[in-house]
């Protein structure tokens, strides 16, 4: 009976908890997609800005929601927006900008930022990353978490190889070089360091777009219904890539892992890697010894991909609530707010004024290899992104590991890509 | 009218299975095959009758022949080593002998972790270089380093190594429970007459275990097809679909390309692999495990 009467006062304090959150529901509720490929710092960092956002305004309540990788954050957003229950704003893969338009699913910023105000923050963005995310004149994303690929040696190694270890190899010709002087070999002829380390599983084109673009070609057109895979040029980069492990012997052979690529370069299993600028914060509490971190060698040009995450706004949502995620997305990506993000995790601050804030120049003034990244974004091109993003992506990928693993010439392998990369984007032209 | 009444009750009492049954089976595997006859929608593009559209890409794909021959291959592989391996773990942990319990626990641990945690693991001992396989070979008999997952030779050993690790502990568990049911007499009887250990396997033990063999293979056999979730965290198919497996494809197609047309044909063919697989399984091995 005590029991009974203790449960029936707890409902109806319940009860009377509800009623008092109705009584000032009139606030905006947004539901705020995000994934994580770095590190756990990010999900930490994302809260604490929408909280500090929540605070300064009580009338819109966020619910950021972890949505896992990249990957699993757009099958979730497409999932609930096809069950007419989509987030109101997500950060996505900017290469999935084309599949969204295809699926209706997200609208463009400027049907509604407006104002004049709202459309000198839609250029106050670095052009390298907008190319990512502009089609047919109008703006679906803003770059949140961008980032693109760098080169990061190790010092104490290049000393040890009779290098100069202020100097990162400066053009192809270079990184094959100095990777041979790095290959350390043990008794038996068994080599325990590599010279550089480029990561081809998962996503393999990302990292071969930065050789492509160093070699003067671009891999897809900016309407996203032409790919360019066996261009001679293209070619010529998938060879350079797979000599480094066959002919010059610098790389390990066959399919080199993405996740533990850093893991190798702490413990001293490659000299040099390529990575993403968002493992920079990692690398630096990390690694045991003296490193530094360069632009990608050049061939034609210098040259790299960009990477990382767009906000996206949701087609299904009020008027009201498309208005408060832009007022969102515009506060998070103000520089006060960049910077922090930047800071927190390594991903490129997505428009010049973030570097101008005191915070960050007192971090760049510590650290100065935060700005490699964003010296590089001068020669940066939009990553590969294409309608069917996703199946012309993998395709791109089968073929860069049938020619690492050598099952098919470099040649071959591109050639049917291409074939296979028509036959899909056909219906788009 | 009570034998209307007892019809009603017999309903009543299927109800709620059924309906189950129907919402989450029969419903989404009859959807399944009406999908594959139609376009993929696509936002502004409703889905539009194709006819044999899906199954004729399905038959021109490379991809999907490559993943089929995998497929077949781990099956080939894993369902008879992991059922042998079970089968030897079991007869080992029923005899009596010293830490018998803890024996049995750690046959039993693999089971009991989730696929994705231990992948993280295997994907540590098969890292290149500073991985455990690679330190072991390189540091006791001077081998070089070898990206095990990296190339396509061996890539689908690879993956068959985890499910062998992580299926046989679990089906020990039912050769167990088994081999507890046959009687002592039997083998106390086979001692009088001068029997061996083996042919007393051979002719008692192994026939005995008939039914548990069908049990057991039938789910590895569901589990070959089933359990892919180790693909994900180690290789995501790769390198060029080597380590692709039919259901991995599948969710590929359907959730990363959201090609759902073909994704819906591409079940059709696992449902109908399945479905001949189970009544060859129940129909011809089923009057043959009984020991009579």
């Amino acid at each position: 009976m005590k029991s009974l009467f203790k449960s029936l006062t707890m409902a109806a304090s319940a009860a009377a908890l509800s009623l008092g959150t109705l009584a000032s529901a009139h606030a905006v509720d947004l539901e705020f997609y995000f994934p994580v490929a770095v590190g756990g710092k990010a999900a930490q960092t994302i809260e604490e800005l929408t909280n500090s956002y929540m605070e300064q305004h009580p009338d819109v309540k966020i619910d950021a929601i972890y949505a896992g990788s990249y990957q699993d954050t757009v099958s979730k957003a497409l999932t609930a927006a096809r069950g007419g229950n989509p987030p109101q704003l997500s950060v996505i893969l900017s290469v999935d900008m084309f599949t969204l338009i295809d699926e209706d699913v997200i609208v463009a910023f400027d049907e509604i930022a407006t104002s004049d105000d709202d459309k000198a923050w839609l250029n106050s963005f670095y052009p390298a990353f907008m190319e990512n995310s502009q089609t047919g004149g109008k703006t679906y994303g803003i770059p949140f978490q961008r980032s693109t690929p760098v080169l990061y040696w190790n010092k104490e190694a290049f000393k040890e190889a009779g290098l100069d270890p202020e100097k990162a190899p400066a053009n192809w010709e270079e990184m094959v070089s100095f990777g041979q002087k790095l290959v350390k070999k043990d008794d038996n002829g068994n080599v325990t360091q590599w010279g550089v380390r480029i990561p081809s599983s998962g996503f393999p084109y990302w990292l071969f777009q930065g050789l492509t673009t160093q070699n003067g070609v671009i891999l897809a057109n900016s309407e996203g219904n032409k790919t360019n895979f066996d261009d001679p040029k293209v070619v010529e980069a998938l060879q350079y890539l797979v000599d480094l492990s066959t002919k010059h012997e610098v790389m390990a052979p066959g399919i080199i892992e993405w996740g533990s690529t850093p893991k190798a370069f702490f413990e001293g299993n490659t000299a040099m890697m390529w990575t993403s600028t968002g493992n920079l914060t990692n690398v630096r509490d990390n690694a045991p010894f003296d490193f530094g971190v360069a632009m990608l060698p050049a061939k034609e040009r210098r040259g790299a991909p960009t990477g990382g995450g767009n906000f996206y706004i949701f087609k299904d949502s009020t008027d009201e609530q498309k208005r408060a995620s832009v007022d969102f997305v515009k506060w998070i990506t103000a520089p006060k707010q960049a910077a922090k993000w930047s800071m927190a995790t390594g991903y490129v601050a997505p428009t010049p004024a973030a570097w101008e804030t005191d915070e960050m120049k007192a971090y760049v003034a510590d650290f100065p290899p935060a700005l490699v990244a964003r010296e590089q974004l001068e020669f940066a091109v939009a990553e590969l992104s294409t309608y069917q993003n996703q199946r012309i992506t993998r395709i791109f990928n089968d073929a860069l590991h049938a020619a690492i693993t050598g099952t098919k010439s470099a040649e071959e392998a591109l050639k049917d890509a291409q074939a296979e990369a028509d036959r899909i984007l056909a219906e788009y032209r | 009218m009570t034998q209307r009444l007892q019809w009603i009750y017999g309903w009543l009492l299927l109800f709620p299975a059924m309906v189950m049954l129907m919402a989450f089976t029969h419903v989404p595997a009859v959807t399944t095959v009406i999908n594959s006859f139609f376009s993929t929608p696509r936002g502004r593009r409703e889905a539009k009758f194709v006819g044999l559209a899906n199954y004729e890409n399905l038959i021109n794909d490379p991809t999907f022949w490559k993943v089929l021959t995998n497929n077949l291959w781990y099956a080939l592989a894993t369902i008879p080593a992991s059922i042998f391996l079970s089968l030897l773990m079991a007869l080992w942990v029923n005899d009596k002998l010293k830490g018998r319990s803890l024996v049995r626990m750690s046959f039993f641990a693999p089971t009991v972790l989730p696929l994705i945690a231990v992948a993280n693991i295997w994907l540590f001992f098969y890292t290149p270089g500073f991985g455990l396989i690679d330190q072991i070979r390189m540091g006791f008999f001077g081998l070089p380093e070898n990206s095990w997952l990296g190339s396509q030779e061996t890539v689908l050993i690879c993956m068959m190594v985890v499910t062998i690790w992580k299926e046989a502990g679990f089906f020990m568990i039912f050769y167990l429970a088994a081999l507890q049911t046959i009687p002592p007499s039997l083998r106390e009887a086979a001692a009088i007459e001068g029997a061996s250990r083996s042919t007393f396997f051979w002719r008692v033990t192994f026939p005995l275990l008939m039914p548990t063999t069908l049990f057991v293979s039938i789910n590895a056999v569901i589990n070959s097809f089933r359990m892919v979730d180790h693909i994900f965290t180690m290789t995501g198919g790769g390198p060029d679909n080597a380590s692709s497996l039919l259901l991995f494809y599948i969710y590929e197609v359907a959730f990363k390309f959201w090609d759902t047309a073909y994704a819906a044909t591409l079940t059709v063919v696992l449902l109908v692999l399945l479905s001949l697989i189970a009544l060859g399984q129940f129909f011809f091995m089923d009057r043959k495990v009984h020991y009579r």
